[in-house]
């Protein structure tokens, strides 16, 4: 299966977890931390192209694939951006500085920032799906020259559940990107959109025949994401998403994240529509 | 100065509009401007206007009892507001507060359904464009309950 953009080899023992540091904890949101870690070894390289994902192990506990959320011009200290929802991510989002966490990676395909490079770039995420968004917007942002327009429309259910929120601000400040922030419901305080992502596409500027769209969120809200983009006339195969499965070994060995014939793992997670939309979003197989 | 005809025919929602329905509704149109935080309607007020949106951003809002009025949606230039009010009962059901200067062409509802019984071909073109924003808003509301709900 062809890749969708560069992607970082991982090591020779892609099997074996190198033991990471906590340096950092931030909180974002109620359930949501951002952790900041250094390899223990003192090791230190470590590349990833934004898109990326790495195996994170909770010791004792269990692991679990976790988009790199930091930016890939600067890939130490490692960023991972993580919900606690079940037994590992709560155990990973419990750890303070000076915890240890075993990180294997990176892995899978990435946003594809350099055929984009020329193209508007519309950037689209739901909730979490900044996290893994993130390193591409930094990425875009570090060679602004290489892009036309550029816009980052994100979508939270209130604005408590907006992540980088200081960060989202500074962007906002830009002359050279237009973020556009919308929550499903607000107080009155609350000055931007409110509403679902999909309004805010129709509005977005860009041209469909020069235009690379990345979309990353809930499922429900990709495949609306993807309709309105199909609707103002831009490409399938200019359309990117990221695709979430279950996983255990992260390089396609298992099986275990096989959606029909590809192996989300090693193929994806991030694909282009038209390499995609006849797995994506069907009733289980 | 530009025409009433003029500024209706700018807004998206009467794009491509005849000219001689754009005269009949500038018989029924007005232009409003809101102040930020002033309120273009209240819930339980009769429906009198409907508006087109020209500029700024509207805030849809419902009160409740325990946390004040919550936001449901926001509305901005080239947006309608106010469609449900068209049917009967001809009352508002949330209210809308200008979050910053707007301005508006507001519609009067009497006169825009007058309009449209002695005009059945302005009638049925405007259905269309109605039928269009209804077709959207549900299409939104479903993925926003979805998410509210569920948290797909
Ligand atoms: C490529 C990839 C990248 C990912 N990136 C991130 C990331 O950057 N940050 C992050 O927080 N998570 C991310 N995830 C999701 C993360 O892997 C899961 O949340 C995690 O595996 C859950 O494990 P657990 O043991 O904590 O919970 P489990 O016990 O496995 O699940 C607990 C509950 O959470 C539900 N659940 C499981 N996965 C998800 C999910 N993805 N979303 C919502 N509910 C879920 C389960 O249905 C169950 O009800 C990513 C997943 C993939 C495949
Ligand atoms: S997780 Fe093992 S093949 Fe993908």
């Amino acid at each position: 299966m062809a890749s969708n953009s560069r992607q970082f080899a991982v090591g020779a023992e892609p099997m074996l977890p190198r033991v990471f540091r906590v340096e950092k904890r931030v909180k974002e949101t109620a359930d949501t931390f951002t952790l900041t870690m250094m390899p223990l070894a003192g090791d230190e390289d470590f590349a990833f192209a934004p898109g990326q994902f790495n195996m994170l192990t909770a010791f004792g506990v269990g692991e679990v694939p976790i988009s790199i959320s930091g930016d890939p011009a600067a890939p130490l200290p490692l960023v991972h951006t993580i919900r606690a929802v079940g037994a590992v991510t709560k155990a990973l989002c419990g750890l303070r500085k000076g915890g240890q966490i075993g990180v294997r990676g990176p892995f899978g395909t990435s946003w594809p920032v350099s055929r984009a490079e020329g193209n508007d770039v519309i950037i689209v995420a739901g909730g979490l799906g900044l996290a893994p968004l993130r390193p591409a917007i930094y990425h875009v942002m570090n060679n602004r020259t290489a892009y036309g327009n550029v816009e980052v429309i994100y979508g939270a259910r209130t604005p408590y559940d907006m992540l980088y929120q200081q960060e989202l601000m500074i962007w906002r400040g830009r002359f050279d990107l237009r973020v556009r922030v919308t929550v499903d419901s607000a107080t009155p305080e609350w000055r931007s959109n409110v509403g679902v992502v999909t309004n805010i596409i129709p509005r977005a500027r860009f041209d469909p025949y020069h235009t690379t769209a990345l979309v990353c969120g809930p499922g429900v809200m990709m495949r609306y994401v993807v309709q309105e983009f199909l609707k103002r006339g831009v490409k399938e195969e200019n359309i990117f998403i990221s695709m979430e499965r279950a996983m255990k070994c992260g390089i396609g060995f298992c099986g275990h994240c096989q959606l029909g014939p590809h192996f989300i793992c090693k193929d994806g997670p991030v694909y282009s529509y038209a390499l995609i939309k006849d797995w994506f979003e069907k009733r289980e197989v | 100065m530009e025409s009433l005809e003029q500024l209706l025919a700018e807004h998206p929602f009467l794009e491509g509009l005849a000219p001689h329905h754009l005269k009949t509704l500038a018989a029924c149109a007005q232009v409003r401007q809101f102040t930020a935080g002033q309120f273009l309607f209240r819930e339980g007020e009769e429906a009198k206007e409907f508006f087109l949106i020209r500029s700024g951003q509207v805030a849809m809002e419902i009160y409740t009892s325990r946390r004040g009025p919550i936001t449901i949606q926001t509305r901005q230039e080239g947006d309608v507001l106010g469609w449900v009010g068209l049917p009967p009962p001809y009352q508002w059901n949330f209210d809308a507060r200008a979050m910053v200067i707007v301005r508006t062409i507001a519609l009067n509802v009497d006169c825009l359904r007058r309009a449209c019984e002695e005009d059945h071909e302005l009638g049925y073109e405007l259905l269309k464009r109605f039928t269009g924003c209804m077709a959207r808003h549900f299409r939104s509301l479903k993925l926003q309950l979805l998410d509210i709900i569920h948290g797909v």
